[in-house]
Parts: structure tokens; C-alpha cells; sequence
């Protein structure tokens, strides 16, 4: 007897159900004959049997689902081919085919139903994805994909192919990273599965320069640093941020020529105001306006605390890290934490504004802030600018809802008054939390900023 | 389908040539006047609601009506109607012809169902039946020199049958065993084409080559209707006839692109869309043998004077699924499948012998033979096709021998190596 097999009826199936058998137990079928309908997750159709012959065994039951490659009608070996030309459906007696195909039928019920309880979790597990249709989506949810494992020996670089055999393994992309870096990937030592080398390998490779990975020497090719003290301090406090509160930033660039020759116009050091104090200066009656810029999520709650009072930050790069210090109360309140005499009343005027920042700097350097000073900010400013750069997006202080950069002030061919003049522009960048204000209420913050630094006037009449 | 005669429609294709002025292409489908050929009708029409003939509106003035009105010669019924412009292409038609037509269509349906079983049988990964489109792919094919050049899609394996590809050639890429069935230089047929509308520009740089070289080969581009909405065919078009490329445009529109209706597709009929390229048309009724080997005589013939590129569109309906993949009862109801049935193109000539007084039921035998013949070939080929070694990937991809591929070749064969106990273990 020899079996035809339930075959793929439509790129990818994985199984199929009988919906009606033509043909029984003892029949003599032609070549193309209709066997069965079955329906799969396509379409309804027919199975020509693949030769002439008769049948001795039909493997399921209407409604019963087989999987691709399972039996499904049994051909008897006699000299079936012969019968071809005459013999058609119904040829057979029918008394030979009513009882057997019964029993069969049950047995393979039982069969199916004992190997669907055993093998229950394989049976779900099995998912068709159909060319044209997509994959089949089990209720609800999204496309799952699973990891598939075939039973492999992983292939081995032979030993004698050293000199000009196959090349390295490594993904494309470690091919491209390594290209790039101009490394020959022969020179590199793989540390991945069956020596593939992996980007870490090519990196490792480019800075250390040597041939070995640092998964064998250790330290050749990079230097561990240990994380310790402040900058774990501060990647603990920046990876929070980032990853709680979601982070828009918006931008202007304005002309403060005119502001900085006020500024300056005083020559005497005493009396100066640094621009860095008078952005802080700016920032207050801004912050007035847009509560939120002054303000954190607490998720914990669920509610927005806006603070009552602007405590100004200032990040300050130091030997250790960066920190980020409080500056003395603007409203002129002196704490017990800053014993410096530039708190006194009116600190929020320039020129005590830029003695404080310079101070609170100096201390914060010294590390010499007490923990107040430390964590007691509400807004950060960060003046990037004093590395040369135009701007920055910053992440947010955490428990902040706003931090303003500082580019550079740079002086370039600007519009003023409908021509090309040389002046000096800076750049402003306000990073917010998303889930306390809106790029309205930011850009409306930011502006309000922007406007008293381009003309300190409107300080006067808002 | 009953017509009235209107001032416009009584002016034979003669008088249209002349004149000047074309009928207005925005005219409402259906609105506008019947196809001269309909007023001259002399036998009955189809009383359904015929998808295939209405639209009468615009034409292009040196072909006249066609671009709307099926051109048709055997009716439904198989009577003989006269047509103006098809008929000098015609006069060559005697009995042995229609029979060898009718033997044609009976011996690549018998192949395409063999086919279809083979596939259900798990004989071959996927097959595209075109049951229905038998009088589309013999009409073209057998109106043609064996010099003229054919690009088609994958389901043209009528012309392919024509172009004589034996059964193995015409199995092997369905079964998985190469890339290429056959070789397209013997067959005068390009690889079939999957990717929807690719193969026009094949066809129309192959055109192109040949009027350089001041050859008189044409090239054909078969399609369908859902390739009409690729941008490929579209571009084709604009290159063929900016260098008036001597190819054919050949569409058979079988009214579905898998599931969608052509009539998503198209707010106008399909051979509306060629004018606009500045490429004469002619709307053929597909599943009239006649007509379609007729229009193809006629715009080969243009073709080949020089005059630039032709479009044929071939109104016909694939009576099975898309692929044996497809459901077609998901997209199509059985009342539209039975008025197309009605309209088979093998019965249409097999009704117009019969009026012919042609001993038909002989025929009928010969070709049930034939069509065994053809089917036992390739249900043989198919258990003789040989399966290629993995290595067999890098025969054809370039001419000559590459480092890079070698070294590719030699990994794939020490995969293979290692894989081998685990294979077997399983």
C-alpha cells in the first residue's frame, strides 16, 4: 500500500481540514479523480488523486485537520494502473467499503485526539504564515515571532584555511563598522559564538590596536573605568530622566548685540553683569508667567507640583563631574546654606547675580556646595556655551520640568533692521517634560526669555 | 444586447479615418454611441448584460470604435459576424485553421488543469491557471512569426506552449528546480516575469534594439489588467512611443488583479489609457480566438511598417483562481462565473464549427486525445525534472568565474558538509 501525503496547497500552509470525502474504501479512482475537499486557511478545494488505483485506507475523518505531510488516503499496490482507462467511482462493491473505513476512521480519531492531548502545547505553538494573507493572528494581539531551531552542527572554520580562506565571520553591519574604521577583520580576534566577531571586537580592536579581543587580555584593547561617586551619580540621575519623563526641546537663536553693550556699558568689574545673569534674571518673570516651566510631574501621584518659587540651578562642570548648583534665593532671602554676603537682599540685581554665580561656581568647583545647594534647584540653566558650541539639548534635571542651554555668543552676519550687519546671536535651547507642558507653553516660556535678553526694555513695561 | 443606430455610429471606420476630429474621451461610459459593427451586426447578441462589450464612446481616429467596443467576429452563439477592419486579416481563415485553433485551446486547458492537479498533488509549489484565457494566448501567439520576440508574465503559458517550451521547461520554476524553464533566445520568449508589469520594459528595449539594428522583429509585452496600474508600464509606454519602439502591448484584461475588479482599477476602459501616451488602441473581445488573432495580425502589421507601438487590450476572464493560493469565491459571486462560462472561448469555437458544419465531435475527440497526450507529458516530466545541487545557485549568475562567488560556493558546500550528521540524526 502506498500513502498520498496531505501536501502544501498554497505556499506555506501547515495543515488542512477535510471537509468531505468523494471517494471510499474500496473504490477504484482515476487519475485526477476528486478524493476529498479540504479547506485550508486559503481556500476551499479539491484533491485530484495523484494516480489511478483503489483506495484502501482514507486517513481522517470529515472534519478532522492534518497536518502537511500526514497520510491521507492509502492506495492499494495491486495492478491499479490498468484500471486507469474503466474503472471510475463506484466500480468497486460496495459492501467491501462500509465497515472498515468506520474502524479506521475511529482508530485515527483516537490516534489524533491521544497525540493532541500529548503534544497540546506543540500543536498551539504551530503557526501558518500565508504568502499573500499575513500571519494568523491568535485573537487578539500583535504578530508574535517565535525562535526557531533546527537541529544544526555549527559550522566550523576549518583549521587549514588560515592564510586566503573564507573570510571572517561577522553580521554585515560588523563588516561595515570595521570598514569604516579601516580594520582588516582578519587582524580581529572574535569573541561571539564559534568566533564570530562581534562589534565589540572591531571597537575593542579599534582603540586598543592590538590583535586579540578584551574578552581574552582583559584590558588591551580599552580601559575600564569604574563608575564611582558622581558620575554614577550622574548617569543614575540622566538615565532616569531620560527614560521618565519624555523630552521635547525647542530652539531660537536671537541677536543680544544691544543687550551686551548694556551690559558692558559699566565698565567697572564690581558693577558688571555677566550675560549668564542676565539670562537668570530673564527666566524669573518668565517662569512667573508659565508656571509649568517651574514645575515636576510626580508620577507617584499622579499630579503636577508647581513650585512656588523660582530656585535657579546652574550646571556647573567640575573636576569630579557635573553638578548642578542652586543659586541663592532670587527673591533676596538669604539661607542658612549660603553663607555667602552675595545673598543679600536684591541678589536678583545683575551685577550681585553674577558675584553669586560666580560664587556658587567657585564653591561647587572647591566642592564645597552643601546638599541644599546640591539638590534644592527647581529650573537649571547649563551654559554650554563656554565650551565654543552654539547650543545643546540637555537633559532634564530630575524632578525639573524645564532646563534652558546657553550656546555660545557668537557674532556673525545677522538681519538687522533689513540688511546683513555683523552682530552677536546666541543660541537658546529649552528641553521640557513633555507630560508637563506642551511645545506651546514651552515656546511661550522660551520666548518670554528670549525677548527681555533681545531687548531688556520689555522688562519695564510687562 | 439590443443597439440603436445614432447619426455617429453609422459612419464606417473609412469615413472616421478622415475624420479629424475624435469623439470626446470624456464622454460618460455608455452614454455615447454604439460601435459601427454593432449596427451592422447581423447575428443576435448575447441577451446578458455583456461586461465585455459596452462603453461605446471615443476612439482613435485611425482605428475606429475599437478603443471601446469589443471587436468581435464570433458572436456568443458562434455565428460568423462581419467586422470591417478585421476581416481582410481573416480572409486566410479555413477549416483546418479554425480546427487547429480549436486543438490549440483544447490542448493548453487539458495542460493547465494536469498543472493545477500537479499542484494539489504537491507535485509543484504554486501554478497560475488561464482557464478562460485560452483565445487571448492562441489568438496572439499563433498571429505571429516565431522571430517576434514575447515578454510575458507568468501566466502565459498558452504562448509559452506555442513557442514550443516542452513540459519540463514549463514545470521546473513552479516545482522550485531552477530560475529560468527555458532558454528565451530558442524560444523567442523571455523568462516570465513575476514582478507585475516588469517584463514592458524588457519588451520595449528589446523594440528599441531591433529598429536600431533595422531588424523587423516586433516584441510583444503580455500583461494583465492589474499590471495597467503599475508606474513600470506606464513608463514603458512613454519610452515606446517617444521612440515609436515597434512592440505590441499586448493586455489581457481577465477583469481581476488577484481580488480586486479591473473597474477598481480603471474608471475607463483599459484601452482609454494607451491613447494618452500617443499609442493607438484596439479592444479585442479576449475569448474570440478570431478577433484576437485577427487584431494581432492587423497591429503587428502596423507595427512592423514602422508606425510605432500598438495597444491591444484582450476583454477575457480567468475562470479559476488567481493561483491555486487564490479563493476566488472570496472576491466573486457564481452568477458572474456562470455568464462568463457562457462565454467560453473553446465553446464559442466549438459552437462556430458546429454551424460551420465542420465534424465537430471528432474534433472533440482528437482534441480530448491531444490534450491527454499533453498531460501525461507533463505529469512524466514533472517525476523526471532533476533537482539541482544547493551549489547550482551560482551557475547563472555571472558569465565567468568570480572570487567572490567561488568563496561563497566553497562555504555553501562546507555548510552542507557540517550539517550532514545532524540532518541525518533527525
Amino acid at each position: 500500500m502506498s500513502d498520498f501525503l496531505l501536501p502544501d496547497l498554497g505556499e506555506g500552509l501547515t495543515e488542512a481540514t477535510i471537509v468531505a470525502w468523494h471517494v471510499a474504501v474500496g473504490d477504484e479512482v482515476t487519475r485526477n479523480q476528486a478524493l476529498a475537499e479540504v479547506e485550508t486557511a486559503k481556500a476551499l478545494v479539491e484533491l485530484p488523486s495523484p494516480r489511478a488505483g483503489r483506495i484502501s485506507a482514507l486517513h481522517a475523518a470529515e472534519g478532522e485537520t492534518l497536518g502537511v505531510g500526514a497520510p491521507l488516503v492509502g492506495f492499494a499496490e495491486a495492478d491499479a494502473a490498468d484500471a486507469e482507462a474503466d474503472a471510475g467511482p463506484g466500480a468497486a462493491p460496495a459492501e467491501a467499503a462500509s465497515p472498515e473505513p468506520e474502524q479506521e476512521q475511529e482508530q485515527e480519531q483516537e490516534q489524533e485526539a491521544a497525540s493532541a492531548a500529548g503534544a497540546g502545547e506543540a500543536r498551539l505553538e504551530r503557526q501558518q504564515v500565508l504568502v499573500g494573507y499575513g500571519p494568523v493572528l491568535p485573537g487578539t494581539g500583535r504578530p508574535r515571532r517565535r525562535a526557531r531551531t533546527f537541529p544544526t552542527t555549527p559550522y566550523e572554520r576549518p583549521a587549514s584555511a588560515t592564510g586566503d580562506g573564507p573570510t571572517p565571520r561577522a553580521m554585515p553591519p560588523v563588516r561595515r563598522r570595521a570598514r569604516d574604521l579601516g580594520i582588516d577583520l582578519d587582524a580581529v580576534h572574535g569573541s561571539g559564538p564559534g568566533g564570530r566577531i562581534l562589534r565589540a571586537d572591531v571597537e575593542a580592536h579599534a582603540h586598543g590596536g592590538g590583535t586579540a579581543g578584551r574578552r581574552d587580555t582583559g584590558a588591551r584593547g580599552s580601559r575600564h573605568v569604574p563608575v564611582t561617586g558622581l558620575r554614577k551619580q550622574t548617569a543614575r540621575a540622566m538615565t532616569e530622566s531620560a527614560f521618565t519623563a519624555p523630552h521635547a526641546s525647542v530652539h531660537v537663536t536671537i541677536d543680544v548685540t544691544d543687550t551686551l553693550e548694556l551690559l558692558d556699558r559699566d565698565g567697572r568689574a564690581e558693577h558688571r553683569t555677566s550675560f549668564l545673569a542676565a539670562v537668570c534674571r530673564a527666566i524669573l518673570p518668565a517662569a512667573a508667567r508659565t508656571p509649568a516651566a517651574n514645575a515636576r510631574y510626580d508620577a507617584e501621584t499622579g499630579r503636577i507640583e508647581v513650585f512656588d518659587e523660582v530656585r535657579l540651578g546652574i550646571a556647573v562642570a567640575t573636576e569630579r563631574g557635573l553638578l548642578v548648583a542652586t543659586l541663592p534665593r532670587a527673591g533676596g532671602t538669604p539661607t542658612a546654606a549660603t553663607p555667602s554676603g552675595a545673598t543679600a537682599p536684591g541678589t536678583a540685581q545683575g551685577p550681585a547675580l553674577t558675584a553669586a554665580i560666580a560664587e556658587t561656581a567657585a564653591r561647587a568647583r572647591e566642592g564645597a556646595l552643601s546638599p541644599e545647594e546640591l539638590t534644592g534647584s527647581t529650573l537649571t540653566v547649563t551654559n554650554v556655551g563656554v565650551f565654543g558650541v552654539h547650543g545643546g539639548t540637555p537633559i532634564l534635571n530630575p524632578g525639573q520640568s524645564t532646563i534652558l542651554a546657553l550656546g555660545a555668543l557668537r557674532t556673525q552676519p545677522w538681519e538687522h533692521r533689513g540688511g546683513i550687519a555683523l552682530r552677536t546671536v546666541v543660541t537658546l535651547t529649552l528641553s521640557f517634560d513633555h507630560r508637563v507642558l506642551d511645545g506651546a507653553e514651552a515656546s511661550a516660556f522660551l520666548m518670554d526669555i528670549a525677548e527681555t535678553l533681545a531687548d531688556p526694555a520689555t522688562l519695564l513695561v510687562r | 444586447m439590443s443597439t440603436t443606430m445614432s447619426a455617429g455610429s453609422t459612419r464606417s471606420p473609412r469615413d472616421e479615418h478622415h475624420d479629424p476630429a475624435p469623439s470626446d474621451p470624456a464622454a460618460p461610459r455608455g452614454a455615447a454611441a454604439p460601435h459601427p459593427a454593432a449596427a451592422r451586426s447581423a447575428g443576435p447578441r448575447s441577451a446578458a448584460p455583456d461586461p465585455a462589450e459596452p462603453d461605446p464612446a471615443p476612439s482613435h481616429p485611425d482605428l475606429a470604435g475599437a478603443v471601446d467596443q469589443p471587436l468581435q467576429v464570433l458572436a456568443v452563439d458562434g455565428t460568423r459576424r462581419p467586422e470591417a477592419q478585421l476581416d481582410p486579416c481573416l480572409r486566410d481563415v479555413d477549416e483546418a485553421q479554425l480546427a487547429a485553433l480549436f486543438l490549440d485551446m483544447s490542448v493548453i486547458r487539458a495542460l493547465d488543469d494536469e498543472a493545477v492537479a500537479l499542484q494539489r498533488q504537491g507535485e509543484l509549489g504554486l501554478w497560475p491557471p488561464l482557464r478562460g484565457q485560452e483565445a487571448a494566448q492562441i489568438g496572439l501567439a499563433r498571429a505571429l512569426p516565431e522571430r517576434d520576440f514575447f515578454f510575458t508574465s507568468y501566466r502565459e503559458n498558452g504562448v509559452a506552449w506555442c513557442r514550443g517550451v516542452e513540459p519540463a521547461e514549463m514545470l521546473s520554476v513552479w516545482r522550485g528546480t531552477t530560475l529560468s524553464g527555458w532558454d528565451p533566445f530558442a524560444r523567442r520568449m523571455a523568462t516570465p516575469q513575476v514582478i507585475i508589469g516588469a517584463q514592458t520594459h524588457h519588451a520595449v528595449g528589446y523594440a528599441m534594439a531591433m529598429a536600431a539594428r533595422g531588424q523587423e522583429d516586433i516584441a510583444i509585452a503580455c500583461f494583465g489588467d492589474g499590471a495597467m496600474s503599475q508606474g513600470d508600464v506606464s513608463e514603458a509606454m512613454v519610452f515606446a512611443a517617444s521612440f515609436r519602439a515597434p512592440v505590441l502591448f499586448f493586455c489581457q484584461n481577465n477583469h481581476y488583479a488577484i481580488s480586486e475588479p479591473v473597474a477598481l482599477q480603471s474608471t475607463v476602459p483599459l484601452s482609454h489609457r494607451p491613447l494618452g501616451f500617443g499609442i493607438p488602441s484596439l479592444r479585442v473581445d479576449g475569448n474570440d480566438v478570431l478577433a484576437v488573432r485577427a487584431a494581432t495580425r492587423l497591429a503587428a502589421e502596423r507595427i512592423r511598417s514602422g508606425a510605432g507601438p500598438m495597444f491591444l487590450e484582450a476583454v477575457t476572464y480567468r475562470l479559476g483562481p488567481h493561483t491555486t493560493s487564490d479563493d476566488p469565491t472570496r472576491y466573486r459571486d457564481e452568477t458572474e462565473l456562470e455568464r462568463w462560462r457562457e462565454r467560453d472561448p473553446i465553446l464559442r469555437l466549438d459552437r462556430h464549427l458546429e454551424r460551420l458544419g465542420a465534424p465537430v465531435a471528432q474534433l472533440r475527440t482528437e482534441a480530448d486525445e491531444r490534450g491527454r497526450e499533453a498531460a501525461d507529458a507533463l505529469r512524466d516530466a514533472v517525476a523526471a525534472l532533476p533537482v539541482p545541487a544547493p551549489e547550482a545557485l551560482f551557475e547563472h549568475v555571472l558569465t565567468s568565474e568570480h572570487p567572490g562567488l567561488a568563496r561563497q560556493r566553497e562555504q555553501l558546500t562546507a555548510l552542507e558538509a557540517s550539517l550532514a550528521p545532524a540532518g541525518s540524526a533527525s
